[in-house]
């Protein structure tokens, strides 16, 4: 098990080698053909120069190379928390921001979405009667809602966390329902027998029960709300990653695009161990 | 048994899924105070659908249950039920199992004396050394030894078992035999036990209840019911090893045999 762990460590490291050796030829300033005048009438020159070609600029592709990425990488982590104006923050203000959205929306969710699980899941009638209006708007792409949130919240950074809660509530809604309904009929015997009140047997047998669905269905809604807040911001603007990002490309600096990709990428993981990690908490094994 | 001192009665039941099919009806019988009847019979005669009224988790479509003088109505704390399947929390350790049907028959204990009951009942099924482990890292005889123990903890007045040592090998299941009827020799718990098992009804029962089917003969549909009711003339203190020694016991195994064989279920095949 060790050695297939460590192995699998060299294999990552040595597709990551490939892949930045990869960027670091395909970014190498094109020599050969452009930059060399011999053979060409003084007109052939003139018009080469007229069409940006001009034999005495290193010409690049213009995407960032490796080297120029992690200069950008390492001067962005040196000082995270800067503050420059409304267009200039550090990464940790913007992630500050993302992720502040990301919990206050996600909360709220929780918060509708637990509860209304739990009285659909014990109720095959309201299962059935929500059933239709849960199947329409859970295909809805979040963002779609957007318009109709600024318009009734006129406040952008709300309808950020407006969007947020959309997302997330599905996912943990419908997990929840399924998870209270499927819990099993002899442990809801026991508590029968028992003569368990209702709230101790909603706390007792089946909160526990549901657990690990319930779970599964907060990951999965963080999963989507991490996804959509960049969207969310690039949409809305002012702060945070995705706004990051647009102004960015707005300011064409590639190496802080990459850089954001990168950091969107890693804070989603984290984001997801943390799930996994609460998940395996509430887990048992029958 | 003389119904004068009948502790539970039973009478004139039926359950009917599809209509002027009855499972079973006219069901009537009794349970004396410290008595152990084993119902025995084939599957779909509806044995589990009367342990489940008698639990107050299902509806009998006709008759009334009487325990006590008192018409049975729903599920109660002085009927403890040990379920086939074990029926354990998974998320919770043998302590907390337990503890969970303590807390709900006395809400008013606190925690030190819910844990010292819990202990005594954990112990009396020789459980002592894995109180807190989780149902998972338990062999199938210990869950249900569990079992037995959370149902003995209420300290109900009537035990019902719902065939608890189907699931288990020969071996478990007679050391688990054994262990049962020390404590309810122990405790004078009136108990009702499903089984399939003509050697463990023997063992452990008072009286057994031989069930039929329902069954379609030329005269049109017979419900299922109780056919005959064996008194057992083994002495109670009888053990499972020299059972069969015992003087009697090859005429009881056998009548109880033929009539699983033969009378049980006859023109349904």
């Amino acid at each position: 098990m060790k050695l297939l762990n460590l192995k699998a460590a060299l294999v990552s490291t040595l597709l990551l080698a490939l892949f930045v050796g990869i960027w670091y030829a395909a970014t190498l300033p094109a020599g050969g053909t452009v930059g060399t005048t011999a053979g060409m009438t003084a007109e052939q020159i003139e018009y080469a120069r007229m069409m940006g070609k001009d034999a005495g600029t290193q010409k690049s592709s213009g995407f960032p190379t490796p080297g120029q990425f992690f200069a950008t990488m390492t001067q962005q982590l040196a000082n995270p928390f800067y503050d420059n104006g409304p267009n200039d923050k550090g990464i940790a203000i913007q992630l500050a921001h993302s992720l502040g959205r990301v919990a206050l929306g996600f909360l709220l969710a929780c918060i509708v979405a637990v509860p209304l699980g739990f009285v659909i899941g014990m109720s095959p009638l309201l299962q059935r009667a929500f059933d239709p209006f849960i199947q329409v708007l859970k295909p809805i792409s979040p963002l779609a809602w957007m318009p109709l949130a600024l318009y009734t919240i006129k406040d952008s950074s709300v309808s950020g966390v407006f969007v947020i809660f959309i997302c997330s509530v599905w996912p943990m809604l419908i997990n929840t329902a399924f998870g209270v309904a499927s819990v099993k009929r002899e442990w809801l015997n026991v508590a029968r027998t028992l003569e368990v009140t209702p709230l101790r047997k909603a706390f007792r047998v089946i909160l526990p029960a549901a657990a690990p669905t319930i779970f599964t269905g907060m990951r999965i809604s963080m999963g989507i709300a991490w996804l959509v807040i960049v969207a969310a911001e690039m949409l809305v603007g002012g702060t945070g990653i995705g706004y990051f990002v647009w102004n960015e490309w707005n300011n064409l600096s590639l190496t802080n695009v990459i850089f954001a990709i990168l950091v969107i990428g890693v804070v989603g993981m984290l984001l997801d161990l943390f799930f996994a990690r609460l998940q395996k908490l509430v887990t048992y094994v029958e | 048994m003389p119904v004068a001192n009948a502790f539970l009665k039973v009478e004139n039941l039926a359950k009917s899924f599809a209509l002027d099919r009855p499972v079973f009806a006219g069901v009537n019988f009794t349970l004396g105070r410290g008595e152990f009847v084993c119902i025995i019979g084939h599957s779909g005669c509806g044995k589990t659908t009367i342990l489940n009224v008698l639990a107050g988790l299902d509806q009998a479509s006709e008759g009334h249950v009487f325990m006590d003088g008192r018409e049975l109505d729903g599920p109660g704390l002085e009927r403890g039920v040990v379920f086939q399947s074990h029926a354990l929390m998974p998320w919770l350790t043998v302590r907390r199992n337990i503890a969970f049907a303590v807390e709900s028959r006395w809400p008013d204990w606190n925690r030190a004396r819910v844990d010292e009951h819990v202990r005594t009942f954990v112990e009396m099924v020789g459980l002592g050394a894995a109180i807190d482990k989780k149902p998972s890292e338990l062999s199938g005889g210990m869950k249900q030894r569990v079992g037995i123990a959370r149902a003995f903890a209420i300290q109900p007045k009537m035990l019902l078992l719902d065939e608890p040592f189907g699931a288990l090998d020969a071996l478990t299941r007679g050391t688990i035999q054994d262990e049962l009827m020390a404590i309810v020799r122990e405790t004078r718990q009136t108990v009702f036990m499903i089984t399939h098992d003509v050697d463990e009804a023997i063992l452990l029962a008072d009286r057994i209840l031989l069930m039929s089917n329902g069954q379609d003969t030329a005269s049109g549909y017979v419900p299922g019911g109780i056919a005959e009711v064996v008194a057992n003339p083994l002495a109670r203190e009888r053990t499972r090893a020299g059972l069969h020694h015992l003087a009697g016991y090859y005429e009881l195994r056998n009548h109880i045999v033929d009539f699983l064989v033969t009378r049980a279920r006859a023109g349904s095949r």
